[in-house]
Order: C-alpha cells, then structure tokens, then sequence
C-alpha cells in the first residue's frame, strides 16, 4: 500500500473513532440545551424535526423555572449544602490522609484502604440507617441533614486521594522545615498544603459535584420543596404525576451543569494531576 | 568543649540495631566525617542528632545541654538533606530565610544575612527565582545558605554531593571544605564515598553495622587502620589481606612494589606472580597472586609508572616484590589489629 494512502487511512479510522465518542459524550448535552430553549409546541409536534429548532427559541421555559417554581431556592440550597461539605470534608481528610500517609507506616496503608472501602457501600444500603440517625438528631425533612450525611462518602474518597498525593510530597520538605523551626503542624500547613494544591482543588471539584448530584439521601430525607437540592427538586416538582415539564427540567439541568463544567475545565490539568498524583511516583 | 557529645547512643528499628552504641565526642569548630557502606547506620546517626528520629537509648549533647527531650528546631543545628529540601513554592530569597521568619528576627536584619549568606555563597543573583529554574549546584550552595543563615551551633550534612556529578562533586568539596574553614562551625558529614571523607574530614569515624570501628585524622584512618573493616573500606585499590598466623597480615598495593625499587632492608619478601595490568596514566594497577599464601582478595600493587613500565612486569611471570615491614598492618583472627606480627 502506498504511504500517503495508509496515513490517510490511519488518520481516517483515528479521526472516526474521536467523533464516535465525541457524538456519544455530547448528543445528551446537546439535546439538553436545544430541548431548554424550544418552545412547548415544538417540543410535542410530532412531525417536527426533533434535532433542531422549528420554531423560534424560547426563554419561556427559564423565566418559568425562576417565577413559577422554587429553583432559585434549590440552587441556593445546593450551593450551601456544597460549600459546607466542602468545607467538613477538607477539615478532616486533609489532617487523615496526612497523618495515614506520614505517621502510621505500613499499617496506615491497610487503614486507609479500609477507609476507601466504606466509599464502596452504596447509599441506597445505607440510606436506611442513616434516615435513623437523622431522625434522632431532628433533622428531618430539613437540608441540613444532608450536610450531616454527604461527608460519609466525601470524607473516604478524599482521604483516600489526599493520603495518594502526600505520599508522593517529598519527606525532606517537611523535615527541612522542622529543623529550620516549625512545629509538625506548622511544617503541614507552611509546606505540604501549599505544595499539594492541586491534589486540594481535585478534593474540592470533586466533593462539589458528588453533593451537586447526589439524588438518594435528597429524596429520602426531604420532602418539603423549599428544603430541596436542585437535583432532587427538579425531578421532584417538574415531574408532576404523569406530566414532564421537559423544557423546564433540561433548562434546570442545564443551568446546574454550566458551573461544574466551567470548574472542570478550568483546573482539568490540576485536576488530572490531583487524581494520578498519588498513583504516578 | 564538645560541640556534640553522644553518649552510647543505640537506635532500635523492629529488632534491628541500625545504630548500637555510638559515641562520639565533636570538638567546637570540628569537621567531623561519618563515613561508612550505605545501611550502616550513619544517617539515621545523623537524623538522631538532629532530632528528626529520636534514639532508642543514650544522651545527646550539643553545647554541653542534653538535648534528648528538645525538638529540632529549638537544638540549634542545621541540617542539608541529601536532596536538599528545598521549599518548592518559595522563592530562593524566601528559602534562605525561612529560618529566621520562624525565630521571627527582625526584617532587616533577615535581609542583611540573606545578603550575607548568598553573597558568601555567590548566589545573590539567583534570590528571586524558585528551585526548579536553578541547576543542581546552585540548588546545593542554597541549601549551605539556608543552612548557615541562622549561623548554628552544628551543622548537619547528609550526603550533600552524591545529586552532583563527578566533576562538580569535586568543586562543590572544595567550596564545603573552604567554607567551614572560613566560617569555623562545627560540621557533621555524612558520606559514604572515602574520598570526600579524605578530602574534607579533619577527623573521620568510620562506621559499620551500626558501630563505631576507628576515630582518627585521615592519616590515622589510612596508615594505621584499627580493624580489617577499616584496612579494607578505606582506600582503591583496598588494602592486601593475606592468611597469616590464624590472623591476616595486610599491606597497601602503594607500598607493594618491586623488591629492587624499595632502598631498605627491613623489608618482608613475596613473590608474586602478576595476571593483568592496567595503566591508569599516573599510576599501574597490577593484578596477581602471591605464591603459598591465601588472600581474601586478588593482590593489587600500584606501581610508579615512571618506574615499571609494561615490559618488566609480563603477565603470568613470577616477580620479587617486597613491603616495608613498617608499612605492614597484622590483624588477629577476630579482624583487630594486633601491635606485633
């Protein structure tokens, strides 16, 4: 076969199979964005095209989401349950996964695979033990039990991240900054957080979206619409008995999915750093 | 007084000894070498005066206080890591004076002894750039900066040329050696390599499994090694050990040479028959067996090229050769070295 002929083929069959995973990763997302702005009678018109616009774009289904239900409220919520998940999970993974990285030796290794283990039990196994304990503490039907809930998986998942990445922060650091005058927590804070930021902001990123999308503690411990997250809300309030409001629920999606995106895109090349930082010594 | 004192320091790690009783005793103003194979124990030696590991048992003394129950960083010493643990995030300035932000010294005068230090050290130009933009020498001289900024009782060098290569290694002795001359602190060198412990060591303490085996100025270590550990660790070629009166008897390959080269009489007689050669330009390494006697080891002799050259010693042909009894070294059957032969 001639040259030319092979790396035409080559770059053919290669180009192909990026477009193939391309359509498959972004059709739904497309779908989402023309379905969020197309008007009611386009979206039900049967003989319409279904993959593009047959009538004029619309914001109608945005304005409804904002006027006519809670989503403001829920994004807000989610928001909230996000920043102090966040905020739980960083105060505790960081000191656990340090201290199962540096202090324990070879036992800490052991530890913290067990601690990734409880990451692995699912919530639907775990949601009615934990409903028991939320009850208990007079958090029912309130957003707040979430908080309480979400660091049961945030925290095993990040310490088991952060414990990757400190192994792999050089000792010397540390040691040097101990004989030059800090103490084993100051050496921690001056040295090892600022060098691990990028195994920090993974942890963020990360935590941030589990909590964006976590459906099944939402819809097991809230009930009252005001208190709900925005998964749940909208999948919840914009599917009433048999009716799909699907302009407003893929607008909601929509309108969730655009800041993680921007987030992920942002720190994609900390964020692939973070995530293989500790496996890559 | 001593700098440092160490009382019978022992270091137990899950059963193994890594140190078993060192002590050692450093005179102020002391370039003191710890030199020995690698895993016998120097390090975690050092690590143990430095504070980073705390000893099984025994005292550690630095500037006549025992230090046992103080932290690091309240021990006055300064320690330079093998990869010298350089602060990544910070700047070069910053680096250097880290030290001294954390005794919070006034702002001035930091940056008159950063100015002092990197000057010194001819590395004022490199202040604001970060680790990763300097070359492995300069990232060496500012570890010795940041090191000797706070100007401390004992400073502690572990292995600090062995990320160089060779022909910086060389320099980069020069400078240390120079530079604790000029500074006059108190230093502790770890290495393995003979020839920096050689080359810099106002005193080296040769090390082993854990021990101490000789304390001595280089020319003790060398002419007048304690034990056979000693005899044979110090020195290229090695020093000759032949079986000899249920002990061994060794001697230099420098003061192996030809019978009729040595202008002496009281001289002990081999012969020796030569394998191989090797010319090495300033010196002949030459390759044999002794006849009737057992060695641990294949006899080297270093020969004055000026003197031997390839056509008198043939390979496979026997030869007179010769030691000056005074430069024989008998060890007794448990390796110590025995004062008579």
């Amino acid at each position: 076969m001639p040259r030319p002929l092979a790396a035409a083929i080559r770059e053919v069959s290669f180009y192909s199979a990026v477009l193939f995973f391309v359509v498959i990763a972004a059709f739904p997302f497309y779908w989402m964005v023309i379905t969020a702005f197309k008007t009611n009678s386009d979206l039900y018109t049967l003989t319409n095209i279904p993959f593009w616009f047959n009538e004029a774009p619309t914001l109608a289904h945005i304005k409804y989401l904002f006027t006519q239900t809670l989503f403001a409220r829920w994004l807000l919520n989610s928001l909230i349950i996000g920043v102090c998940v966040v905020a739980i999970t960083l105060v505790t993974a960081l000191p656990a996964g340090y201290s199962l990285a540096r202090m324990t030796g070879r036992s800490g290794e052991t530890l913290g695979i067990g601690i990734f283990m409880t990451y692995l039990v699912p919530p639907t196994l775990l949601f009615l033990p934990l409903s028991r304990v939320i009850s208990m503490l007079g958090l029912q039907d309130s957003m707040w039990s979430l908080v309480l809930v979400y660091p049961t998986f945030t925290i095993p998942f990040c310490t088991w991240l952060l414990m990757g990445f400190f192994k792999a922060v050089p000792r010397e650091i540390e040691e040097a900054a101990v004989v030059d005058g800090c103490s084993i927590l100051g050496a921690f804070i001056k040295m090892v957080l600022p060098v691990s930021v990028p195994a920090i902001l993974t942890v963020v990123i990360f935590t941030f979206t589990l909590t964006l999308q976590e459906f099944v503690y939402a819809l097991t411990f809230i009930s009252s619409s005001a208190q709900k997250t925005i998964t749940l809300g909208v999948a919840t309030d914009l599917v009433r008995g048999d009716i799909y409001f699907w302009g407003e629920l893929m607008a909601g999606a929509l309108i969730a999915a655009i800041p993680v995106a921007i987030a992920y895109n942002l720190f994609l090349d900390r964020f692939i750093a973070g995530i293989t930082g500790g496996a890559v010594k | 007084m001593s700098a440092v004192l160490t009382k019978d320091i022992v270091k137990t790690f899950a059963d193994v000894n890594a140190v078993d009783g060192i002590s050692l005793a450093v005179p102020d103003g002391e370039f003191m070498v710890l030199l020995g194979p690698s895993g016998c124990g120097k390090t975690t030696f050092l690590r143990i005066i430095c504070g980073l590991e705390r000893q099984t048992t025994g005292d550690i003394l630095i500037g006549g206080t025992v230090v046992n129950d103080i932290p690091p960083r309240a021990r006055g010493v300064a320690m330079m890591f093998q990869s010298y643990g350089l602060y990544p995030h910070y700047k070069i300035r910053d680096n250097i004076a880290f030290p001294l932000r954390t005794q919070r010294v006034a702002r001035a005068e930091i940056e008159n002894k950063v100015e002092w230090a990197s000057n010194l050290l001819g590395i004022g130009h490199l202040l604001d750039r970060r680790p990763r933009q300097l070359s492995g020498g300069e990232r060496q001289r500012v570890a010795l900066a940041r090191a000797l900024v706070r100007e401390p009782t004992v400073l502690l060098l572990d292995e600090p040329l062995s990320n160089l290569d060779a022909k910086l290694r060389a320099s980069a002795r020069n400078e240390i050696k120079q530079f604790q001359q000029r500074v006059g602190t108190t230093t502790i060198y770890v290495t393995h390599d003979q020839v920096e412990a050689m080359g810099m060591g106002d005193r080296i303490a040769v090390i082993d499994h854990g021990r101490v085996r000789q304390v001595g100025t280089p020319t003790a270590i060398y002419d007048d090694p304690a034990d056979r550990f000693v005899a044979t660790f110090v020195g290229t070629p090695p020093m000759n050990l032949v079986a000899w009166n249920g002990g061994h008897l060794g001697f230099r390959p420098e003061n192996f040479l030809p019978r009729e080269l040595i202008d002496d009489s009281a001289v002990t007689e081999f012969s020796f028959r030569v394998d191989r050669s090797e010319y090495l330009g300033s010196e002949r390494i030459v390759y044999g067996v002794l006849e009737g006697l057992e060695s641990v080891q294949e006899i080297t002799a270093k020969l004055p090229p000026a003197h031997v050259d390839q056509e008198s010693i043939r390979p496979g042909e026997w030869h007179a050769f010769a030691v000056r009894n005074s430069a024989l070294c008998y060890f007794d059957k448990d390796g110590k070295r025995a004062i008579r032969h």
